[in-house]
């Protein structure tokens, strides 16, 4: 042997040996997400079309003012849009991750170089992507057959963009700490289904929350989905009406604090709590 | 000496709660080799090899595969006795992870997803990714790379699993039970598939209670029975199966079945040539199969 020779390892000539960088690897993940979502058929009917039928339901069944110039319907829409965005977020990943989780597809996710940011990262492209289209198809709907007004400033629409950016990421990350709560595949919906609709209820979604039973009120008071609703009526319902909301007016400044809040215990939450692999898999 | 080992292991131990599932391995994997643990259920294989992979903490023990501890993989924190130790590689982190290649036991499915779709996506988290379509042709898959994940049969998306373990172009690459629920024919195309990556010069981990796997795949054989590593050896020279004597049988002119352990097969069978003057009626001469050889080591007698 005359020549200096590396040891054979295996080559290939063609490599790219370029590594994505994060925005990419970001941005693809995000698009798989989507188009797993959207393949679902199950998750596209229950996510997008649920808050529509029951608009319609409702609207058809209840159709009386509940203040001056403010209809039952407007005030249920209002609920509903903020109800979509937790369906969106909360819902779909408190379900859908612990459904991976027992599959295996997180451990074979862990099992590469990605880094563990880009999975969350694509979680989230997913909720916010739908999560737009889903509230657009809510506002067509109901500007269309129900008389809402959009928002008319730019004071308002930034109202509706903060509020609606806030209680998504709440609802994010406790839908993903939730998740790891479901033991196999088929609780996660068990879980997380029975803590949706309770809070619809209790948080004036389907009643006008003044109507509640101040007991009730209370507890509403801890969640977000109670402020979300309110926070999108200072958007979608006339300024008289705050003087008819349990403080006497729409109290935003509370709203963006209790939804922080929830992003905080959201965030440690899926920090401590997070798991890639099922308990049996160690 | 320390570079051309693939993976060293070194008084490894791991247990949950009082069953002790791993109890003292020591493993030496060289670059190149295609290596089987070969063990039955519940022996210690795939916790062994979950460790390696850096999926689970172990509770003791020595451990570095392609130079890093797979310990420290993900940045998990280490307690006790594994931060101790002095000679701790460097932090294995994404560098580490696009160099090892991982066929899980159990499949991750992604359901609404198309065969292609997966792989293509895989590749972009390896810095020198294979070429996805190739990768698709070369696991057999071609025909069904447009096919929806979940509509693949059991053989086939283990055929996904193995493409989604070598999309990164891995040196080291390991396979649990990999052939597990493959008919006849797909395990001998398996076979060729892992043989092209050995002979590319990929270091192959397999796990399997397929003797048969083991004897054609490997070029050692580690058994592991309860938690320890018994015996490794090439796997004709497993349990000095080449030094062991020969089993004559015969049937007596009575009908009776005749057998004798024999150092010197030929021999015996030219003297029994001789008394039955020509042919002896029912002769076999065998020696030690692997599945004798490894039931004995397992502790079937």
């Amino acid at each position: 042997m005359t020549t200096t020779t590396k040891p054979a390892a295996p080559v290939s000539p063609a490599a790219p040996a370029r590594r994505l960088g994060a925005g990419a690897l970001a941005l693809r993940q995000g698009r798989l997400e989507i188009t797993q979502f959207l393949r679902s058929r199950e998750s596209v009917v229950f996510t997008m079309g649920f808050p529509i039928i029951m608009i319609l339901i409702f609207a058809a069944i209840f159709s009386d003012e509940i203040a001056p110039g403010v209809s039952y319907t407007q005030y249920f829409i209002t609920g509903m849009i903020a109800t979509g965005l937790m369906t969106v977020s909360f819902q779909n990943l408190g379900i859908w991750i612990p459904i991976e989780r027992d599959r295996g597809v997180l451990k074979r996710y862990r099992g590469t170089p990605m880094p563990k940011w880009v999975w969350f990262a694509g979680k989230v492209i997913m909720v916010v992507a739908i999560g737009v289209a889903e509230t657009a198809l809510l506002l067509a709907v109901a500007v269309a057959l129900f008389d809402l007004e959009l928002p008319g400033t730019a004071g308002k629409w930034l109202t509706f963009g903060w509020v609606s950016v806030l209680g998504v990421t709440a609802c994010t990350l406790c839908g993903i700490a939730i998740s790891s709560l479901a033991r196999t595949a088929r609780s996660g919906s068990a879980v997380v289904t029975p803590v949706a609709l309770v809070l619809q209820f209790i948080s004036g979604v389907f009643f006008v929350f003044t109507n509640l039973p101040s007991w009730m009120q209370q507890v509403a008071a801890v969640f977000p989905l109670k402020w979300m609703c309110q926070g999108l009526r200072s958007v979608f319902l006339p300024e008289s009406f705050g003087a008819q909301e349990p403080g006497g007016s729409f109290e935003l400044g509370r709203v963006a604090l209790v939804l922080a809040l929830w992003c905080v215990i959201g965030l440690v939450l899926c920090l401590t709590t997070f798991r890639w692999t099922t308990k049996r898999d160690g | 000496m320390d570079d051309e080992l693939a993976i060293s292991v070194r008084g490894l131990r791991k247990a949950y709660g009082d069953n002790v599932a791993v109890a003292g391995v020591d493993l030496a994997v060289h670059r190149g080799e295609v290596f089987a643990l070969l063990g039955p259920n519940g022996a210690g294989k795939t916790t062994t090899v979950e460790i390696l992979e850096g999926y689970r903490q172990r509770d003791a023990g020595e451990v570095s595969v392609l130079g890093s501890d797979p310990g420290l993989a993900f940045g998990s924190r280490l307690r006790g006795s594994q931060a101790r130790s002095s000679r701790t590689p460097r932090h294995p982190a994404r560098d580490w992870r696009s160099r090892v290649g991982i066929v899980l036991q159990g499949t991750g499915e992604f359901d609404e997803l198309t065969v292609a779709e997966v792989v293509s996506h895989f590749s972009g988290f390896y810095p020198g990714a294979d070429d996805p379509a190739k990768v698709v042709e070369r696991v057999g898959l071609g025909a069904k790379a447009k096919a929806r994940t979940h509509t693949l049969s059991g053989g086939q998306k283990r055929r996904l699993d193995v493409a989604l373990g070598i999309i990164g172009r891995p040196e080291l690459l390991f396979l649990d039970e990999p052939t597990t629920g493959f008919d006849p024919e797909a395990r001998r195309e398996f076979w060729e598939l892992i043989r092209d990556l050995a002979a590319a010069g990929t270091t192959i981990v397999l796990t399997t209670h397929y003797l048969d796997e083991a004897e054609a795949l490997a070029d050692r054989v580690g058994v592991i029975t309860a938690g320890r590593v018994v015996e490794v050896a090439p796997p004709n020279r497993l349990g000095n199966r080449q030094e062991a004597l020969a089993t004559v049988s015969w049937r007596t002119p009575e009908g009776v079945v005749e057998t004798a352990q024999s150092a010197t097969p030929t021999g015996l069978v030219a003297e029994l040539a001789a008394r039955f003057g020509g042919e002896v009626p029912g002769l076999t001469v065998t020696r030690p199969t692997l599945e004798d050889v490894y039931l004995k080591m397992i502790g079937h007698r």
